[in-house]
């Protein structure tokens, strides 16, 4: 947390985050990496994907334009439009 | 790598549908006998998916109507709106529409889908923002993206959502345009518009209503569900269809903000595209007056939806939603979704088949629209049908349900 009691988010923490919330679209529970593909390994369509920002947006309080879905991929997307969005 | 591997995923899951022997998303219906009947692979069916909720598409003036235009206008316009595509009945049609929706100005469209399209990317650009239900049909979606705005998504009929992220966005400066449908294509679920009104009259935004399934439905003369919750004057834009209740094929946009016509210049699906045939029009602007004046046909409706409500509720389907002329059942997967929809075809029910991600939710559904055109005993004929296929599905689906778990 900062002097003013908000929680710092580091990559390592937001991709923490990141797994967990993605865990109810992995029921294989395959190893999740920075660089794991959503459509290939995940089997995530356009509205599971839309979903999961949303998950993603409640979790962090931001908001994150659904324009920006063809540039998340993997995790490591996610990672760094959140972090730009919550260290605002 | 060729263009269509991208589809190779996709055509894997359709080619499933071989094992039977009508594709449930390539059905042809070889004659129309009535509003609620039709010939299919050689056999007399009853339609309880073709949105047709007051069953006009035979009305004898309706017909007669559209007959007449073909014979005065032609077969077509052949051209644009903003060229030679203008005819004394488009400009009819929305001076009707305005006036039975209390708006000042409408525009009519070649089909729904380009309404939105056309409203949508009229309305907004790259410097605005458009907050969308996260339930929304394609056609939304394809409008706000042709718009290139922002596009926040909020919770499916969530107004405590919505006002969560406009306030989130209070420091934003550029325009907020909020879009909702009133009732849901899918799931038939209605909009809370009363409080999505109170949400963006606090945060001084528009609100677009998206009144598809809900026209000739809802209201004392059928102006939409807006209008029976009493908030029609708090609605910024309504968009809406002539090819469910009225029977036609089309769409409009419709508001009271005074620069509203400038989109018949500045929208280009609008302006790029050819104008409604003469005799669509004709046939829409007859269908108007039946919606109008003969609140008799919205009765009969509600009387059958609740007909079928009840008597699927009581064989224990699982209904997405309160009862309204959609009633959507959900399936628990995808082959008994599709083998049930087979089953019901084999007996002569013809309802719409919905699978993730055309549904919301990865949700697999039999849904059924009703018309103020099925007989009671189309409605007891049906019934009979799911009861007969569901005490065949049923032990399979318990099975697999127990080896799912």
């Amino acid at each position: 947390m900062n002097q003013e009691g908000a929680v710092i988010w580091t990559p390592e923490s937001v991709l923490d985050e990141i797994r967990s919330l993605l865990e109810p679209y992995n029921p294989n529970g395959a190893e999740i990496s920075l660089e794991t593909d959503f459509s290939s390994e995940l089997n995530i369509d356009s509205v599971a994907a839309m979903n999961l920002v949303m998950e993603i947006e409640d979790k962090f309080e931001i908001d994150i334009p659904i324009n920006q879905l063809p540039d998340m991929n993997t995790p490591k997307d996610l990672v760094d439009i959140v972090l730009v969005r919550v260290n605002k | 790598m060729g263009l269509f591997d991208k589809y190779n995923h996709i055509i894997d899951r359709h080619s499933k549908l071989d094992d039977f022997d009508v594709d449930p998303f390539n059905v042809c219906v070889e004659r129309v006998i009535s509003p609620t009947v039709g010939v299919i692979n050689g056999q007399e069916t009853i339609l309880v998916g073709t949105n047709n909720y007051l069953g006009l598409t035979f009305e004898a003036d309706c017909v007669d109507e559209a007959v007449k235009a073909l014979k005065d206008y032609g077969t077509a316009t052949t051209g644009s709106r903003i060229a030679n595509g203008t005819y004394a009945d488009h400009v009819q049609l929305e001076q009707d529409i305005a006036s039975f929706l209390n708006y000042r100005a409408a525009i009519v469209f070649p089909t729904g889908y380009q309404a939105n399209l056309g409203i949508l990317a009229g309305l907004a650009d790259k410097s605005d923002t458009i907050l969308l239900d996260a339930d929304s049909h394609a056609s939304i979606y394809d409008g706000c993206t042709l718009s290139g705005a922002t596009m926040i998504r909020f919770r499916h009929n969530s107004p405590a959502d919505l006002d969560k992220r406009l306030e989130r966005l209070k420091d934003d400066k550029s325009n907020k345009l909020v879009v909702v449908e009133s009732i849901y294509s899918m799931f038939g679920d209605r909009a809370p518009l009363d409080e999505f009104v109170d949400v963006k009259n606090r945060h001084g935004v528009s609100l677009l209503v998206d009144e598809a399934h809900s026209l000739g439905v809802f209201g004392d003369h059928g102006q939409g569900l807006a209008a029976e919750m009493g908030v029609g004057a708090e609605i910024d834009y309504t968009v809406g269809t002539f090819s469910k209740s009225l029977g036609a094929v089309g769409g409009f946009g419709a508001s009271n903000h005074p620069l509203f016509e400038t989109l018949r210049y500045t929208s280009r699906p609008y302006m790029y595209t050819a104008s409604s045939s003469p005799s669509n029009v004709a046939a829409a602007i007859t269908a108007l007056r039946h919606i109008r004046t003969r609140p008799e046909l919205r009765a009969k409706l509600w009387e059958n939806a609740e007909m079928l409500y009840n008597c699927l509720s009581d064989l224990g389907y699982d209904i997405c939603a309160p009862m309204s002329p959609i009633i959507a059942l959900r399936i628990p997967d995808e082959e008994t979704a599709i083998y049930h929809w087979n089953l019901l075809f084999k007996a002569g029910v013809y309802v719409n088949l919905a699978l993730p991600p055309g549904a919301p939710n990865r949700t697999c559904l039999l849904r059924c629209s009703v018309s103020a055109r099925h007989s009671s005993e189309q409605i007891g004929y049906i019934v009979d049908a799911f009861a007969k296929c569901s005490a065949i599905i049923s032990p399979n689906a318990h099975q697999r349900a127990a080896v799912a778990l």
